[in-house]
């Protein structure tokens, strides 16, 4: 295994559960994240302002993570017929949520790499799951910094 | 030994009806001996969810690429993909996929300059064999291998690199199929997603702007014969019969889309696909690009280097 100093507890878990397992299995393990995906709370589900403006070529994903007083919340959904951005919304939500905004800050950018899926997946989708990440990182620094 | 055309009268208007099938005609034929099914889709686990009964799988990232240089599969590589799916070079390949069958048609079009002759669309792609309530299984296709020989991929016919491209601004129509905000440059890339992004944005010079979408009705298939001339010959971009074509988007499989319905709906002969495409020529050192709405001029030392050709 490798060393999982940094990562916290739930992202480390999740990616040795990855790792423990051949590459034609990763495929079907993500797509257990994809049926595993929480739906939206009420609040958001009617919530225009959260939709992610996004180019036709891109799955529509909305994502959103808020700093709450239990921690940081990772949101998500996307649509049925986009099952692998749904299993890497569903990886950040179960790995990022209840982690503190620092802990959340502090994952590293390329943990999208490190699940042993660049094969399966391919590179330039995995950027996706790196561009929610980013995205709830920018996120929780403007709930913890208001300009 | 071919599988029966589907005589549906839509695709009887069409320069090679031979190449498009409709979900009646496939859902008759699924069991075809000489007929493969294949799904193409931009999500990698899409098929996983559920396909096409007997339906085999082959992704554009995975399985079509080769990840040491920008390229495809070598004959070889190609021989080894096919005959594992069990496809021999004479059988009829059903192509077929998500988000318009954008990932199909670019399937079909890498098939081709391998030279596989029997190649087909579904019209309306996953969506629409979704839609209208025929089967999808999670069955996992074991397919026998067969030989599939090994044949030198063609780089010429249907295929435009860069210097292709230079070469040819003045002389040919260029068909730009992105949006219209990545085509003024307005749009590099989505924020957050870097992945296909470039450092200039705008479009290659002459080139006119197609959106994909303008190929296609309400159910993702393609429009009419005489809708497609409409846009792309007389009226609208007044493509000529004999005009060498270059389509282009962002990494090639949106224009594969459209340099399938030039080439095969229309049967334009010589249109080409630019897989490089704007990832490629946004970054590139020393091509030029025009910005804004007007296609714009071929710049001045590229037009005598044409004119001296």
């Amino acid at each position: 295994m490798t060393d999982s100093t940094d990562l916290p507890a739930p992202l480390a878990e999740i990616r040795d559960s990855f790792l423990e397992l051949g590459e034609r299995d990763r495929l079907q393990l993500l797509l257990e994240f994809a049926g595993e995906l929480p739906e939206l709370p009420e609040r958001y589900a009617a919530s225009p302002a959260l939709l992610e403006k996004v180019e036709e070529c891109q799955s529509p994903v909305r994502a959103f993570a808020e700093v709450e007083a239990d921690g940081v919340h990772f949101y998500a959904t996307a649509p049925r017929e986009a099952p692998t951005t749904r299993g890497f919304a569903s990886i950040l939500a179960q790995g990022l949520t209840g982690l503190t905004p620092q802990q959340v800050l502090a994952v590293p950018d390329d943990f999208a790499m490190t699940l042993g899926l660049t094969r399966a997946v391919s590179p330039l989708r995995l950027n996706g799951m790196t561009g929610m990440l980013t995205r709830a990182k920018r996120q929780i620094r403007t709930q913890l910094h208001p300009a | 030994m071919t599988a029966p055309l589907d005589p549906s009268p839509k695709f009887a208007e069409y320069a090679h009806p031979d190449r498009l099938v409709s979900t009646q005609w496939l859902a008759q034929h699924l069991d075809d001996a000489d007929v493969v099914v294949v799904e193409s889709d931009e999500d990698v686990l899409l098929y996983e969810t559920g396909h096409i009964p007997g339906a085999v799988k082959v992704d554009w990232h995975t399985d079509l690429l080769q990840p040491v240089e920008r390229d495809y599969l070598d004959g070889a590589g190609f021989a080894a993909l096919l005959g594992s799916k069990g496809i021999g070079r004479e059988t009829t390949i059903v192509l077929y996929g998500d988000k318009n069958n954008w990932w199909a048609a670019y399937s079909a079009w890498v098939f081709t300059l391998f030279g596989h002759q029997d190649v087909r669309l579904l019209d309306g792609g996953r969506n629409l064999w979704a839609a209208e309530g025929r089967e999808l299984t999670t069955d996992v296709v074991e397919p026998v291998a067969v030989d599939y020989p090994v044949v030198e991929r063609d780089d010429v016919t249907y295929r435009a690199f860069r210097q292709d491209v230079l070469a040819h601004l003045g002389r040919g129509p260029l068909v730009d199929i992105r949006s219209p905000q990545e085509y003024t440059g307005e749009r590099l890339h989505i924020p957050d997603y870097p992945e296909e992004g470039v450092l200039r944005g705008g479009h290659i010079p002459t080139a006119r702007s197609v959106p994909w979408a303008t190929a296609v009705a309400a159910d993702g298939t393609y429009k009419t014969r005489a809708e497609l001339e409409a846009i792309y010959r007389e009226g609208g971009l007044g493509i000529q019969a004999d005009d060498a074509v270059i389509t282009y988007c962002r990494i090639g499989e949106r224009s594969s889309h459209t340099w399938f319905a030039l080439r095969f709906l229309l049967g334009l002969e010589n249109v080409r696909n630019y897989d490089g495409s704007w990832t490629e020529w946004g970054n590139a050192v020393r091509v030029p690009i025009v910005t804004g709405d007007e296609p714009g001029e071929v710049p001045a030392a590229l037009r005598t280097a044409v004119a001296a050709a």
